[in-house]
């Protein structure tokens, strides 16, 4: 199997075009189950999305698909020029330009706020530990937590953490990022000082894919806002119209519940 | 509804019961009848032990003899024994005038022992200290360069044979056991098929029959004139043996692991084997301490089983320190001796297991 170079990931980004993520018909199943279906999605360099939709709809595996958490099994994904394939080096490649942050924020609990940042640029990146460090503490002062760089996260709170690690995600300069569902374990205080990152970041330009159920968020920030049921992708468009004028029966029925409180 | 302000409480000292010698009798040891009367029964059992057990071992024991004669005079413990026999016990049949040599070679590996210890070490270093050790170890018992006359490992034994056999051991089938636990849970199925054979095997016989195995069969498969050394063959059974055991504790640190964390580490793009190192291992290892020095003490004190290949570790030598008519019947104090010796070993491992878990933990507030 041919196995695109360094040097093509370069040229990928130069194109014009500059589509950053690409999903073509794709489809999965767990065992017998159908989890995503027919699902198409084009996301270009500074774009936002919001992938919203309700819980067990496949947000989580859909997302988990662009970095090979979970494989696919039909159809093709392409993420910054590279075709997804299940060729190890291929998908190390990948996951180099993609940052994720997760629900449960994930953190190595046994190594230090700037360890767990500084981790993926020494050892996957294989940069100077000078350079690493101050990296680290850029995107630290940045996610506004750089006094907790030498504290381990048992001891931070949700917020905190979760905002190392959107640093932690940031500190390998990926081309994309993907949240899934940032700040549904937090604390409803919390929940706004990880937010104002998001949104900083999105403002900077950051190429963003979210599943969230924040409204507020999607409103102010996203591009398009996609909305998901039983593994389909039922329907797509900008906030402004998603949520003032929605076109299918689903959507309207989500966001009757979504938008009551 | 009437509003209502309180004023500023000073604070107080605790009631005088609580706090000091008084205040813990009290809640330890005479909170309510019950308590109070298992103490005061313990009190009396302690009363009616300790001092004819302390007679026993301190007041009335012969500490120097000339000859057994005094020892069956006397009420107590005969130290004496240990006081004639101990170079017999701890060295075994090694040459009596060459006994320098596995006196600092044990202590060569006492000192490598204790610097695996230290954190600081536990990098490449580690490497060179082991190199150290056991070339210190292995030229002074062996002998034949250096002007240092030959000995044959036949002639090896007591505390430093078990020594060597117990911290070789551990140090071989504790990166083995990483591998098996690593190699259980492979998505790769002949790898995980190998592993699981190999573990469930090996864990399933008891040690005593693999030392014969390695003794007795091994040469069989040889091809004349090839024979590999009887302390060799004991090891590397205790190798082979402690790494099946030690996999299994080991899995269970792994299985401990939340899914998240590989995760995340595969989401950075870590590859598999830094993913181990660096990630995983790191964590599960932590978590397993507790049953992993079980294991360690464990192995430890199995290495008395190479008395049965006729190796002359520690618990041979004394049986054959025991050998003697004239000495033969103080086999108590022989066998608290050497009790008291390998207790002092696994009781450092046990401190030592629980410093790692205290300064290993980062989960208390900063
Ligand atoms: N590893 C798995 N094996 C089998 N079924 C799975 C697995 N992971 C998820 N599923 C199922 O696939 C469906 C979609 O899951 P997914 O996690 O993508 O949903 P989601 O939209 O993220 O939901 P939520 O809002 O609850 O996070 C669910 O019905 C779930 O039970
Ligand atoms: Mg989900």
């Amino acid at each position: 199997m041919e196995q695109p170079v360094e040097s093509d990931v370069t040229v990928a980004n130069q194109r014009s075009d500059e589509v950053i993520v690409e999903m073509r018909k794709v489809n999965k199943w767990f065992g017998e189950f159908h989890v995503l279906r027919d699902v198409d999605l084009t996301v270009k360099r500074g774009e936002r999305y919001v992938v919203c939709g309700p819980s067990g709809s496949g947000k989580s595996t859909l997302i988990r698909c662009l970095n090979r958490l979970e494989e696919h099994q039909e159809g093709g994904i392409t993420v910054n020029g590279i075709e997804l394939t299940n060729d190890v080096k291929n998908i190390e490649m990948i996951r180099r330009e993609v940052g994720m942050v997760f629900q449960q924020f994930n953190l190595f609990p046994h190594l230090t706020v700037m360890e767990n940042c500084t981790l993926a640029p020494l050892w996957v990146r294989h940069m100077p530990k000078k350079e690493a460090d101050a990296l680290a503490m850029q995107y630290l002062e940045r996610v506004r937590i750089p006094e907790q760089a030498h504290k381990y996260p048992g001891q931070l709170s949700g917020g905190q953490q979760q905002r190392v690690a959107i640093a932690r995600a940031l500190c390998m300069r990926p081309q994309v990022m993907l949240f899934d569902e940032p700040t549904s374990a937090l604390d409803p205080e919390m929940i706004k000082e990880v937010l104002d990152v998001m949104v900083e970041l999105a403002e900077e330009g950051m190429t963003m894919i979210c599943v969230t159920h924040e409204m507020g968020f999607a409103k102010s920030v996203a591009n398009a806002v996609v909305f998901m049921d039983q593994g389909e992708v039922v329907e797509m468009a900008p906030p402004s119209e998603f949520f003032t004028n929605p076109k299918s029966e689903r959507t309207k029925l989500f966001l009757s519940q979504v938008l009551e409180h | 509804m009437a509003s209502f302000v309180k004023n500023p409480t000073p604070p107080r000292s605790p009631p005088l019961a609580s706090v000091g010698v008084l205040g813990w009798l009290r809640t330890n040891l005479f909170n309510g009848w019950w308590n109070s009367l298992l103490t005061v029964l313990f009190l009396a059992l302690l009363a009616w032990v300790v001092p004819p057990m302390l007679d026993w071992l301190v007041f009335n024991a012969v500490f120097r003899a000339d000859s057994s004669d005094e020892c069956r005079a006397a009420d107590g413990a005969c130290w004496a024994f240990v006081e004639v026999k101990y170079r017999l016990i701890l060295f075994g049949r090694y040459p009596f005038d060459e006994q320098w040599r596995p006196l600092v070679g044990m202590l060569a590996l006492i000192a490598m022992a204790l610097a695996s210890c230290d954190r600081r070490n536990w990098n490449r270093r580690l490497l060179f200290i082991w190199a150290a050790g056991l070339s210190v170890f292995f030229i002074l018992m062996g002998g034949g360069v250096f002007g240092l006359t030959s000995v044959r490992t036949s002639l090896w034994g007591g505390l430093p044979l078990t020594l060597m056999l117990a911290f070789i051991g551990i140090a071989a089938a504790f990166p083995i056991s990483i591998l098996l636990a690593l190699g259980r849970r492979s998505n790769l199925p002949l790898i995980r098929a190998l592993c699981v054979g190999y573990i469930e095997l090996i864990r399933g016989v008891p040690l005593i029959s693999l030392l014969f195995m390695a003794s007795f069969m091994l040469p069989l498969f040889m091809p004349t004139g090839v024979s590999i050394d009887a302390v060799l063959r004991a090891q590397v059974a205790i190798i082979i043996f402690a790494a099946a055991y030690l996999a299994e504790v080991i899995r269970g640190g792994l299985q401990a692991l939340p899914k998240g964390q590989y995760e995340a580490a595969d989401a950075l793009g870590l590859g598999y084997w830094k993913t181990q190192q660096l990630i995983i291992l790191p964590q599960a290892l932590k978590i397993a301490i507790p049953p992993i020095v079980n294991t360690f003490i464990g192995l430890f004190k199995d290495t008395s089983l190479v008395a049965i290949v006729s190796l002359t570790d520690l618990v041979l030598a004394t049986r054959q320190a025991l050998g003697d008519p004239e000495w033969r019947q103080f086999f108590i104090e022989a066998y608290m001796f050497i009790m008291f010796i390998y207790w002092i070993f696994c009781y450092f491992m046990s401190k030592y297991s629980q410093y790692l878990e205290r300064v290993l933990s980062t989960t208390r507030r900063a």
